[in-house]
Protein backbone atom coordinates (compact mmCIF):
# COMPACT_ATOMS: atom_id res chain seq x y z
CA UNK A 1 0.00 0.00 0.00
CA UNK A 2 1.91 3.23 -0.82
CA UNK A 3 1.42 6.11 1.39
CA UNK A 4 -1.83 8.34 0.92
CA UNK A 5 -1.58 11.53 0.47
CA UNK A 6 -5.11 13.18 -0.73
CA UNK A 7 -7.07 14.40 2.12
CA UNK A 8 -8.57 11.61 4.06
CA UNK A 9 -12.52 11.26 4.89
CA UNK A 10 -13.33 12.54 8.16
CA UNK A 11 -15.67 9.89 9.30
CA UNK A 12 -18.61 10.39 11.84
CA UNK A 13 -21.65 9.61 13.02
CA UNK A 14 -23.24 9.06 10.40
CA UNK A 15 -21.10 7.77 7.89
CA UNK A 16 -19.49 5.36 9.55
CA UNK A 17 -21.67 2.59 8.26
CA UNK A 18 -20.58 3.85 4.55
CA UNK A 19 -17.03 4.00 4.65
CA UNK A 20 -17.24 0.67 6.99
CA UNK A 21 -18.82 -0.89 4.13
CA UNK A 22 -15.84 0.59 1.69
CA UNK A 23 -13.00 -1.01 3.85
CA UNK A 24 -14.60 -4.41 3.28
CA UNK A 25 -14.75 -3.06 -0.65
CA UNK A 26 -18.16 -2.89 -0.63
CA UNK A 27 -20.64 -0.03 -2.04
CA UNK A 28 -23.76 0.39 0.59
CA UNK A 29 -26.48 3.51 0.05
CA UNK A 30 -29.19 4.19 2.14
CA UNK A 31 -32.87 3.89 1.50
CA UNK A 32 -36.45 4.93 3.15
CA UNK A 33 -38.29 2.65 4.17
CA UNK A 34 -41.37 4.98 3.78
CA UNK A 35 -40.14 6.83 0.49
CA UNK A 36 -38.70 4.27 -1.27
CA UNK A 37 -36.11 6.55 -2.09
CA UNK A 38 -32.01 5.88 -2.23
CA UNK A 39 -30.20 8.74 -1.22
CA UNK A 40 -26.75 10.01 -0.92
CA UNK A 41 -24.70 11.36 0.54
CA UNK A 42 -25.75 9.21 4.03
CA UNK A 43 -27.52 10.68 6.65
CA UNK A 44 -29.90 8.77 8.99
CA UNK A 45 -32.86 11.40 8.67
CA UNK A 46 -34.15 10.64 5.21
CA UNK A 47 -33.49 13.76 3.45
CA UNK A 48 -37.71 13.69 1.75
CA UNK A 49 -39.41 12.80 4.93
CA UNK A 50 -36.84 13.88 8.25
CA UNK A 51 -37.58 10.01 9.10
CA UNK A 52 -35.46 7.61 11.01
CA UNK A 53 -36.39 4.17 9.43
CA UNK A 54 -33.93 3.93 6.74
CA UNK A 55 -32.14 0.97 5.80
CA UNK A 56 -28.35 0.18 4.23
CA UNK A 57 -28.73 -1.36 0.75
CA UNK A 58 -25.83 -3.12 -0.69
CA UNK A 59 -25.30 -1.57 -4.65
CA UNK A 60 -24.17 -3.74 -7.52
CA UNK A 61 -21.29 -1.22 -7.76
CA UNK A 62 -22.24 -0.86 -11.78
CA UNK A 63 -22.85 2.75 -12.52
CA UNK A 64 -22.57 5.00 -16.16
CA UNK A 65 -20.81 8.51 -16.26
CA UNK A 66 -23.27 11.22 -16.11
CA UNK A 67 -20.31 14.04 -16.25
CA UNK A 68 -17.12 14.27 -15.72
CA UNK A 69 -13.83 16.73 -15.83
CA UNK A 70 -10.09 16.06 -16.51
CA UNK A 71 -8.56 18.10 -14.28
CA UNK A 72 -5.02 19.57 -15.41
CA UNK A 73 -4.32 21.86 -12.50
CA UNK A 74 -4.32 20.99 -8.48
CA UNK A 75 -2.46 22.72 -6.31
CA UNK A 76 -3.18 20.00 -3.51
CA UNK A 77 -1.07 17.29 -1.83
CA UNK A 78 -1.32 13.99 -3.50
CA UNK A 79 -3.31 15.52 -6.43
CA UNK A 80 -0.49 17.82 -8.32
CA UNK A 81 1.85 14.67 -9.10
CA UNK A 82 -1.31 13.07 -10.43
CA UNK A 83 -2.77 15.28 -13.16
CA UNK A 84 -4.19 15.10 -15.41
CA UNK A 85 -6.86 12.91 -13.35
CA UNK A 86 -10.52 12.45 -14.29
CA UNK A 87 -13.32 13.55 -11.83
CA UNK A 88 -16.88 12.63 -12.72
CA UNK A 89 -20.52 12.36 -11.16
CA UNK A 90 -21.62 8.42 -11.57
CA UNK A 91 -25.13 7.54 -11.72
CA UNK A 92 -25.80 4.45 -9.36
CA UNK A 93 -27.35 1.74 -11.13
CA UNK A 94 -30.50 0.23 -9.14
CA UNK A 95 -30.64 3.24 -7.11
CA UNK A 96 -33.20 5.41 -9.13
CA UNK A 97 -30.79 7.67 -10.62
CA UNK A 98 -28.30 8.77 -7.54
CA UNK A 99 -25.77 10.49 -8.73
CA UNK A 100 -22.09 9.89 -6.77
CA UNK A 101 -19.00 12.37 -7.23
CA UNK A 102 -15.70 10.35 -7.52
CA UNK A 103 -12.89 9.76 -9.62
CA UNK A 104 -12.76 7.59 -12.93
CA UNK A 105 -9.14 5.41 -13.05
CA UNK A 106 -7.93 2.57 -14.80
CA UNK A 107 -8.04 4.23 -17.87
CA UNK A 108 -6.79 6.79 -20.02
CA UNK A 109 -8.50 9.86 -19.15
CA UNK A 110 -9.18 10.86 -22.81
CA UNK A 111 -11.07 8.11 -23.31
CA UNK A 112 -13.98 8.73 -20.86
CA UNK A 113 -16.96 9.52 -22.19
CA UNK A 114 -21.16 10.64 -20.87
CA UNK A 115 -22.76 7.29 -20.49
CA UNK A 116 -19.62 5.31 -20.21
CA UNK A 117 -20.48 2.10 -18.54
CA UNK A 118 -18.60 1.83 -15.17
CA UNK A 119 -17.66 -0.33 -11.88
CA UNK A 120 -16.58 0.47 -8.22
CA UNK A 121 -13.29 -0.52 -7.49
CA UNK A 122 -11.79 0.94 -4.03
CA UNK A 123 -8.42 2.56 -3.17
CA UNK A 124 -7.17 1.43 0.39
CA UNK A 125 -6.14 4.46 2.56
CA UNK A 126 -4.91 2.11 5.27
CA UNK A 127 -6.08 -1.02 7.20
CA UNK A 128 -9.25 1.15 8.24
CA UNK A 129 -10.40 3.11 5.23
CA UNK A 130 -10.57 2.57 1.39
CA UNK A 131 -12.06 5.11 -1.11
CA UNK A 132 -14.85 4.47 -3.66
CA UNK A 133 -13.88 4.86 -7.27
CA UNK A 134 -15.15 3.63 -10.41
CA UNK A 135 -13.29 2.33 -13.69
CA UNK A 136 -14.45 1.33 -16.80
CA UNK A 137 -16.61 -2.33 -17.34
CA UNK A 138 -17.94 -3.92 -20.66
CA UNK A 139 -21.52 -3.14 -21.60
CA UNK B 1 -43.79 41.80 -0.57
CA UNK B 2 -43.11 44.57 -2.92
CA UNK B 3 -40.23 46.59 -1.80
CA UNK B 4 -42.02 49.55 -3.93
CA UNK B 5 -39.35 52.02 -3.20
CA UNK B 6 -38.78 52.02 0.13
CA UNK B 7 -34.94 51.15 -0.16
CA UNK B 8 -32.59 52.48 -2.19
CA UNK B 9 -29.12 52.27 -2.98
CA UNK B 10 -27.61 56.08 -2.55
CA UNK B 11 -23.60 55.34 -2.37
CA UNK B 12 -21.74 53.46 -4.03
CA UNK B 13 -17.65 52.64 -4.49
CA UNK B 14 -15.40 50.22 -6.14
CA UNK B 15 -11.90 50.01 -4.83
CA UNK B 16 -9.45 51.33 -7.57
CA UNK B 17 -6.35 48.52 -6.34
CA UNK B 18 -6.32 45.26 -8.11
CA UNK B 19 -2.84 44.58 -6.26
CA UNK B 20 -2.50 45.79 -2.70
CA UNK B 21 0.13 43.79 -1.03
CA UNK B 22 1.10 46.97 1.41
CA UNK B 23 -2.88 47.03 2.24
CA UNK B 24 -4.85 44.94 4.65
CA UNK B 25 -8.32 43.10 3.46
CA UNK B 26 -9.80 45.62 6.66
CA UNK B 27 -8.06 48.30 5.40
CA UNK B 28 -9.15 48.34 1.77
CA UNK B 29 -12.71 47.69 3.18
CA UNK B 30 -12.94 50.82 5.05
CA UNK B 31 -11.18 52.88 2.96
CA UNK B 32 -13.60 51.75 0.49
CA UNK B 33 -16.66 52.56 3.20
CA UNK B 34 -15.05 56.07 3.74
CA UNK B 35 -16.00 56.37 -0.38
CA UNK B 36 -19.44 55.05 -1.00
CA UNK B 37 -20.48 57.44 2.14
CA UNK B 38 -18.88 60.22 0.61
CA UNK B 39 -20.23 59.23 -2.33
CA UNK B 40 -24.06 59.27 -0.49
CA UNK B 41 -23.11 62.28 1.02
CA UNK B 42 -23.57 60.46 4.35
CA UNK B 43 -20.96 59.93 7.53
CA UNK B 44 -19.98 56.87 9.22
CA UNK B 45 -22.39 58.49 11.95
CA UNK B 46 -25.26 58.06 10.48
CA UNK B 47 -24.38 53.50 9.72
CA UNK B 48 -27.30 51.99 11.19
CA UNK B 49 -27.24 48.47 9.72
CA UNK B 50 -23.75 46.85 8.82
CA UNK B 51 -23.68 43.83 6.16
CA UNK B 52 -20.61 41.60 5.70
CA UNK B 53 -19.05 38.32 3.94
CA UNK B 54 -15.71 37.71 2.93
CA UNK B 55 -14.36 38.23 6.44
CA UNK B 56 -13.90 34.49 8.74
CA UNK B 57 -15.21 34.29 12.09
CA UNK B 58 -17.22 36.98 13.98
CA UNK B 59 -17.28 38.56 11.22
CA UNK B 60 -19.54 41.94 12.08
CA UNK B 61 -17.91 41.72 15.27
CA UNK B 62 -14.42 42.04 13.70
CA UNK B 63 -15.15 44.54 11.15
CA UNK B 64 -17.39 46.53 13.65
CA UNK B 65 -14.84 46.59 15.91
CA UNK B 66 -12.13 48.01 12.92
CA UNK B 67 -14.76 50.56 11.57
CA UNK B 68 -15.62 51.74 15.98
CA UNK B 69 -20.09 51.39 15.36
CA UNK B 70 -22.36 49.97 16.62
CA UNK B 71 -25.37 49.33 14.75
CA UNK B 72 -28.46 47.68 15.59
CA UNK B 73 -28.71 45.47 12.70
CA UNK B 74 -26.12 43.16 11.51
CA UNK B 75 -25.73 40.32 8.63
CA UNK B 76 -23.07 38.22 7.87
CA UNK B 77 -25.18 35.47 5.40
CA UNK B 78 -22.41 33.84 3.50
CA UNK B 79 -23.73 31.74 0.53
CA UNK B 80 -20.44 32.55 -1.64
CA UNK B 81 -19.44 35.31 -3.81
CA UNK B 82 -22.89 36.52 -4.29
CA UNK B 83 -23.56 37.09 -0.24
CA UNK B 84 -23.62 41.01 -0.85
CA UNK B 85 -26.56 40.42 -3.09
CA UNK B 86 -28.39 38.94 -0.50
CA UNK B 87 -27.04 41.64 2.27
CA UNK B 88 -28.97 44.01 -0.70
CA UNK B 89 -32.44 42.02 -0.14
CA UNK B 90 -32.35 41.84 3.88
CA UNK B 91 -31.01 45.56 4.40
CA UNK B 92 -33.89 46.84 2.01
CA UNK B 93 -36.11 44.60 3.90
CA UNK B 94 -34.62 46.15 7.90
CA UNK B 95 -35.01 49.17 5.96
CA UNK B 96 -38.59 48.96 4.84
CA UNK B 97 -39.47 47.57 8.50
CA UNK B 98 -37.60 50.28 10.19
CA UNK B 99 -34.97 47.99 11.76
CA UNK B 100 -32.27 50.58 10.47
CA UNK B 101 -32.13 53.14 8.13
CA UNK B 102 -28.60 53.83 6.80
CA UNK B 103 -26.92 50.32 5.79
CA UNK B 104 -23.42 50.11 4.98
CA UNK B 105 -22.45 46.50 3.21
CA UNK B 106 -18.31 45.98 2.79
CA UNK B 107 -15.94 43.97 1.32
CA UNK B 108 -12.15 43.91 1.06
CA UNK B 109 -9.60 40.83 -0.38
CA UNK B 110 -6.21 40.68 -0.65
CA UNK B 111 -6.35 36.93 -2.13
CA UNK B 112 -4.07 37.83 -5.54
CA UNK B 113 -1.18 39.52 -3.38
CA UNK B 114 -1.20 36.72 -0.72
CA UNK B 115 -0.95 33.95 -3.52
CA UNK B 116 -4.13 32.70 -2.61
CA UNK B 117 -5.19 30.14 -5.67
CA UNK B 118 -8.95 30.74 -5.54
CA UNK B 119 -9.91 27.64 -8.26
CA UNK B 120 -7.44 25.18 -7.89
CA UNK B 121 -6.23 25.12 -4.29
CA UNK B 122 -6.73 22.48 -2.19
CA UNK B 123 -9.64 23.55 0.26
CA UNK B 124 -9.09 23.57 3.87
CA UNK B 125 -12.75 23.10 5.54
CA UNK B 126 -14.03 19.88 5.97
CA UNK B 127 -17.82 20.45 6.27
CA UNK B 128 -19.87 17.20 6.60
CA UNK B 129 -20.62 16.70 2.93
CA UNK B 130 -16.92 17.49 1.96
CA UNK B 131 -15.74 13.78 3.23
CA UNK B 132 -17.84 12.36 -0.13
CA UNK B 133 -16.11 15.38 -1.78
CA UNK B 134 -12.51 16.29 -1.07
CA UNK B 135 -10.61 12.83 -1.53
CA UNK B 136 -11.68 13.20 -5.14
CA UNK B 137 -9.29 16.16 -5.69
CA UNK B 138 -12.69 18.73 -6.84
CA UNK B 139 -11.64 21.98 -7.09
CA UNK B 140 -13.43 25.27 -8.08
CA UNK B 141 -12.77 25.03 -11.56
CA UNK B 142 -13.75 21.63 -11.54
CA UNK B 143 -16.89 21.97 -10.11
CA UNK B 144 -18.21 24.21 -12.99
CA UNK B 145 -16.47 22.41 -15.35
CA UNK B 146 -18.70 18.98 -14.66
CA UNK B 147 -21.80 21.26 -15.66
CA UNK B 148 -19.97 22.73 -18.63
CA UNK B 149 -19.44 19.46 -19.41
CA UNK B 150 -22.99 17.73 -19.00
CA UNK B 151 -24.16 20.74 -20.73
CA UNK B 152 -22.21 20.68 -23.88
CA UNK B 153 -22.92 16.70 -23.85
CA UNK B 154 -26.80 17.36 -23.82
CA UNK B 155 -27.42 20.27 -26.30
CA UNK B 156 -23.99 20.22 -28.28
CA UNK B 157 -22.90 24.05 -26.74
CA UNK B 158 -19.26 24.52 -27.93
CA UNK B 159 -16.22 25.66 -26.70
CA UNK B 160 -16.10 28.25 -29.25
CA UNK B 161 -19.40 29.59 -27.99
CA UNK B 162 -18.24 30.03 -24.11
CA UNK B 163 -15.61 31.72 -25.37
CA UNK B 164 -17.01 34.29 -26.96
CA UNK B 165 -18.62 35.57 -23.26
CA UNK B 166 -14.84 35.66 -22.64
CA UNK B 167 -14.01 38.11 -25.66
CA UNK B 168 -16.66 39.85 -25.15
CA UNK B 169 -16.31 41.06 -21.20
CA UNK B 170 -12.44 41.69 -22.52
CA UNK B 171 -13.47 44.17 -25.19
CA UNK B 172 -15.97 45.66 -22.09
CA UNK B 173 -12.94 45.79 -19.74
CA UNK B 174 -10.80 47.78 -22.36
CA UNK B 175 -13.09 50.72 -21.67
CA UNK B 176 -12.89 49.92 -18.21
CA UNK B 177 -9.64 51.75 -16.81
CA UNK B 178 -9.53 50.14 -13.60
CA UNK B 179 -9.94 46.89 -15.36
CA UNK B 180 -6.99 44.46 -14.66
CA UNK B 181 -6.50 43.18 -17.94
CA UNK B 182 -7.02 45.44 -20.75
CA UNK B 183 -5.88 44.00 -24.21
CA UNK B 184 -8.54 42.59 -25.92
CA UNK B 185 -8.53 38.74 -27.17
CA UNK B 186 -9.84 36.88 -29.60
CA UNK B 187 -11.95 33.42 -29.53
CA UNK B 188 -8.53 31.43 -30.84
CA UNK B 189 -6.80 32.80 -27.53
CA UNK B 190 -9.27 31.29 -25.25
CA UNK B 191 -9.08 28.15 -27.14
CA UNK B 192 -5.51 28.13 -27.09
CA UNK B 193 -5.34 29.32 -23.44
CA UNK B 194 -3.91 26.02 -21.51
CA UNK B 195 -7.05 23.39 -20.15
CA UNK B 196 -7.51 23.84 -16.27
CA UNK B 197 -9.90 21.42 -15.83
CA UNK B 198 -11.62 20.23 -19.22
CA UNK B 199 -13.64 21.59 -21.15
CA UNK B 200 -12.70 25.17 -19.49
CA UNK B 201 -9.38 26.68 -20.42
CA UNK B 202 -8.20 29.28 -18.27
CA UNK B 203 -9.50 32.13 -20.80
CA UNK B 204 -13.15 30.43 -19.09
CA UNK B 205 -12.03 31.60 -15.65
CA UNK B 206 -12.00 34.45 -13.64
CA UNK B 207 -9.25 36.20 -13.19
CA UNK B 208 -7.85 36.64 -9.21
CA UNK B 209 -7.23 39.80 -7.91
CA UNK B 210 -7.23 41.86 -4.61
CA UNK B 211 -10.48 44.29 -4.67
CA UNK B 212 -12.59 45.94 -2.70
CA UNK B 213 -15.91 48.03 -2.82
CA UNK B 214 -18.91 49.53 -0.40
CA UNK B 215 -22.74 49.87 -0.97
CA UNK B 216 -24.33 52.47 1.00
CA UNK B 217 -28.52 52.04 0.95
CA UNK B 218 -31.02 54.18 2.95
CA UNK B 219 -34.98 54.72 2.96
CA UNK B 220 -36.83 56.82 0.21
CA UNK B 221 -36.91 59.76 3.07
CA UNK B 222 -33.85 59.73 3.62
CA UNK B 223 -33.26 58.95 -0.06
CA UNK B 224 -33.95 62.42 -0.65
CA UNK B 225 -31.45 64.63 1.28
CA UNK B 226 -28.54 62.19 -0.26
CA UNK B 227 -25.84 63.63 -2.74
CA UNK B 228 -26.26 61.30 -5.91
CA UNK B 229 -30.11 59.56 -7.25
CA UNK B 230 -31.24 56.70 -5.86
CA UNK B 231 -31.33 53.57 -7.15
CA UNK B 232 -34.23 51.26 -5.82
CA UNK B 233 -33.80 48.10 -4.90
CA UNK B 234 -37.04 47.13 -7.00
CA UNK B 235 -37.11 43.39 -6.35
CA UNK B 236 -35.19 40.08 -4.80
CA UNK B 237 -34.82 36.73 -4.74
CA UNK B 238 -32.58 34.01 -3.12
CA UNK B 239 -31.90 30.77 -2.67
CA UNK B 240 -29.46 28.02 -2.10
CA UNK B 241 -29.28 24.70 -4.50
CA UNK B 242 -27.26 21.65 -3.44
CA UNK B 243 -27.23 18.36 -5.10
CA UNK B 244 -30.62 17.25 -3.69
CA UNK B 245 -29.76 13.88 -2.09
CA UNK B 246 -27.90 12.69 -5.59
CA UNK B 247 -31.17 13.26 -7.45
CA UNK B 248 -30.43 16.97 -8.96
CA UNK B 249 -30.45 18.21 -12.43
CA UNK B 250 -27.84 19.81 -12.81
CA UNK B 251 -28.57 22.26 -15.47
CA UNK B 252 -31.25 23.87 -13.11
CA UNK B 253 -29.43 26.81 -11.03
CA UNK B 254 -30.69 28.84 -8.30
CA UNK B 255 -30.93 31.31 -10.86
CA UNK B 256 -34.36 29.61 -12.35
CA UNK B 257 -35.93 30.15 -8.88
CA UNK B 258 -34.66 33.04 -7.82
CA UNK B 259 -35.33 35.08 -11.04
CA UNK B 260 -38.98 35.04 -11.22
CA UNK B 261 -39.30 36.04 -8.03
CA UNK B 262 -36.97 39.36 -8.25
CA UNK B 263 -38.95 40.17 -11.47
CA UNK B 264 -42.60 39.35 -9.94
CA UNK B 265 -41.64 42.00 -6.78
CA UNK B 266 -40.78 44.55 -9.20
CA UNK B 267 -43.47 43.72 -11.75
CA UNK B 268 -41.32 43.92 -14.67
CA UNK B 269 -40.20 41.83 -17.19
CA UNK B 270 -37.16 40.32 -19.09
CA UNK B 271 -37.58 42.20 -22.20
CA UNK B 272 -37.14 45.48 -19.86
CA UNK B 273 -34.16 45.10 -18.60
CA UNK B 274 -31.44 47.69 -20.01
CA UNK B 275 -28.37 45.81 -18.32
CA UNK B 276 -27.49 42.21 -17.03
CA UNK B 277 -24.65 42.13 -14.08
CA UNK B 278 -23.98 38.00 -14.18
CA UNK B 279 -21.59 36.78 -11.75
CA UNK B 280 -19.13 35.62 -14.46
CA UNK B 281 -16.91 33.04 -12.39
CA UNK B 282 -16.78 30.99 -15.62
CA UNK B 283 -17.72 31.35 -19.01
CA UNK B 284 -20.38 28.50 -18.05
CA UNK B 285 -21.83 30.47 -15.05
CA UNK B 286 -22.85 33.29 -17.18
CA UNK B 287 -24.39 31.06 -20.04
CA UNK B 288 -26.10 28.41 -17.66
CA UNK B 289 -27.38 31.96 -15.38
CA UNK B 290 -29.04 33.62 -18.96
CA UNK B 291 -30.32 30.23 -18.99
CA UNK B 292 -31.91 29.95 -15.58
CA UNK B 293 -33.62 33.33 -15.66
CA UNK B 294 -35.23 32.95 -18.60
CA UNK B 295 -33.49 35.07 -21.19
CA UNK B 296 -33.68 31.74 -23.60
CA UNK B 297 -34.93 28.10 -22.71
CA UNK B 298 -32.22 25.73 -20.81
CA UNK B 299 -30.19 24.47 -23.75
CA UNK B 300 -30.73 27.56 -25.94
CA UNK B 301 -27.39 29.42 -24.23
CA UNK B 302 -24.88 28.81 -26.33
CA UNK B 303 -26.93 30.23 -29.22
CA UNK B 304 -28.26 33.15 -27.41
CA UNK B 305 -24.60 34.42 -26.18
CA UNK B 306 -23.25 34.47 -29.81
CA UNK B 307 -23.27 37.19 -32.27
CA UNK B 308 -22.62 39.86 -29.74
CA UNK B 309 -25.84 39.50 -27.83
CA UNK B 310 -23.91 40.44 -24.63
CA UNK B 311 -21.80 42.96 -25.88
CA UNK B 312 -22.31 46.99 -25.00
CA UNK B 313 -23.56 47.38 -28.60
CA UNK B 314 -25.55 44.10 -28.37
CA UNK B 315 -29.51 43.23 -27.46
CA UNK B 316 -28.58 42.87 -23.85
CA UNK B 317 -25.14 44.56 -22.45
CA UNK B 318 -23.78 42.50 -20.04
CA UNK B 319 -20.53 42.64 -17.58
CA UNK B 320 -20.04 46.07 -18.99
CA UNK B 321 -16.98 46.59 -16.33
CA UNK B 322 -15.52 43.61 -17.80
CA UNK B 323 -16.60 41.59 -15.06
CA UNK B 324 -14.54 38.65 -12.93
CA UNK B 325 -13.21 37.37 -16.42
CA UNK B 326 -11.08 40.62 -16.32
CA UNK B 327 -11.54 43.58 -14.28
CA UNK B 328 -11.51 41.86 -10.84
CA UNK B 329 -11.87 38.99 -8.97
CA UNK B 330 -10.63 39.23 -5.32
CA UNK B 331 -12.61 35.32 -4.67
CA UNK B 332 -15.99 37.28 -4.00
CA UNK B 333 -17.41 39.59 -6.73
CA UNK B 334 -21.05 39.98 -5.57
CA UNK B 335 -20.74 43.62 -4.61
CA UNK B 336 -18.96 44.63 -7.67
CA UNK B 337 -22.27 43.57 -9.42
CA UNK B 338 -24.18 46.17 -7.71
CA UNK B 339 -21.56 48.79 -7.73
CA UNK B 340 -21.48 48.84 -11.55
CA UNK B 341 -25.42 48.28 -12.04
CA UNK B 342 -25.82 51.21 -10.15
CA UNK B 343 -23.12 53.58 -11.74
CA UNK B 344 -24.59 52.58 -14.69
CA UNK B 345 -27.93 53.21 -13.90
CA UNK B 346 -26.84 56.75 -12.97
CA UNK B 347 -25.06 57.35 -16.23
CA UNK B 348 -21.65 57.73 -14.81
CA UNK B 349 -19.74 55.40 -16.82
CA UNK B 350 -18.41 56.82 -19.79
CA UNK B 351 -17.22 55.08 -22.75
CA UNK B 352 -18.98 51.99 -21.32
CA UNK B 353 -22.17 53.60 -20.65
CA UNK B 354 -25.04 51.89 -21.91
CA UNK B 355 -27.27 54.49 -23.32
CA UNK B 356 -30.63 55.31 -21.55
CA UNK B 357 -30.24 52.75 -18.71
CA UNK B 358 -33.09 52.46 -16.65
CA UNK B 359 -33.62 48.79 -15.20
CA UNK B 360 -30.96 46.50 -14.28
CA UNK B 361 -31.38 42.63 -13.24
CA UNK B 362 -27.94 41.37 -11.05
CA UNK B 363 -27.58 37.66 -10.40
CA UNK B 364 -24.76 36.22 -8.20
CA UNK B 365 -24.06 32.85 -8.20
CA UNK B 366 -21.68 31.82 -4.78
CA UNK B 367 -19.76 28.78 -4.23
CA UNK B 368 -19.91 25.68 -6.87
CA UNK B 369 -22.07 24.82 -9.52
CA UNK B 370 -21.00 21.25 -9.47
CA UNK B 371 -22.14 20.90 -5.72
CA UNK B 372 -23.74 23.26 -3.98
CA UNK B 373 -24.20 27.34 -4.65
CA UNK B 374 -26.03 30.34 -3.21
CA UNK B 375 -28.07 32.29 -6.14
CA UNK B 376 -29.51 35.72 -5.44
CA UNK B 377 -31.20 38.53 -8.07
CA UNK B 378 -31.53 41.68 -7.72
CA UNK B 379 -33.88 44.47 -10.01
CA UNK B 380 -32.53 47.75 -9.72
CA UNK B 381 -33.88 50.57 -11.72
CA UNK B 382 -33.96 54.60 -11.30
CA UNK B 383 -36.73 57.21 -11.22
ZN1 LIG C 1 -38.38 9.17 3.79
Amino acid sequence: MSEWRKPVPRVDAESKPFWEACRRHELYLQRCRACQEFYYYPRNTCPYCLGSDVEWVRLSGRGTVYTFTVTYQHGGEGFRDEVPFVIAYVELEGTGGVKMLTNVVECDPAQVRIGMPVEVTFRDVNDELAIPVFRPRGE
Amino acid sequence: MHFSRQAAIVGVHEHETRWAPDKTDFQLAAESARAALADAGLTLKDVDGYFVAGVSGMAPALMCEHLNIRPKVVDSTSIGGTSFLAHAAHAASAIATGRCEVALITYGSTAASRGVAVGTGGRAGYEIPEQYELPYGLTTVAAYALCAQRHMHEFGTTSEQLAEIAVTFRRHASLNPHAKYREPITVEDVLASRMISSPLHLLDCCIISDGAGAVVMTSAARARDCAKPPVWLLGAGETVFHPEAGKRDFMRMAASQTGPIALGQAGVRLEDIDLCMIYDSFTITVLMTLENLGFCKIGEGGAFVSGGRLALDGELPTNTDGGGLSSNHPGMRGIFLIIEATRQLRGECGPRQVPNCRLALAHGTGGTLGTRHGGVTLILGRD
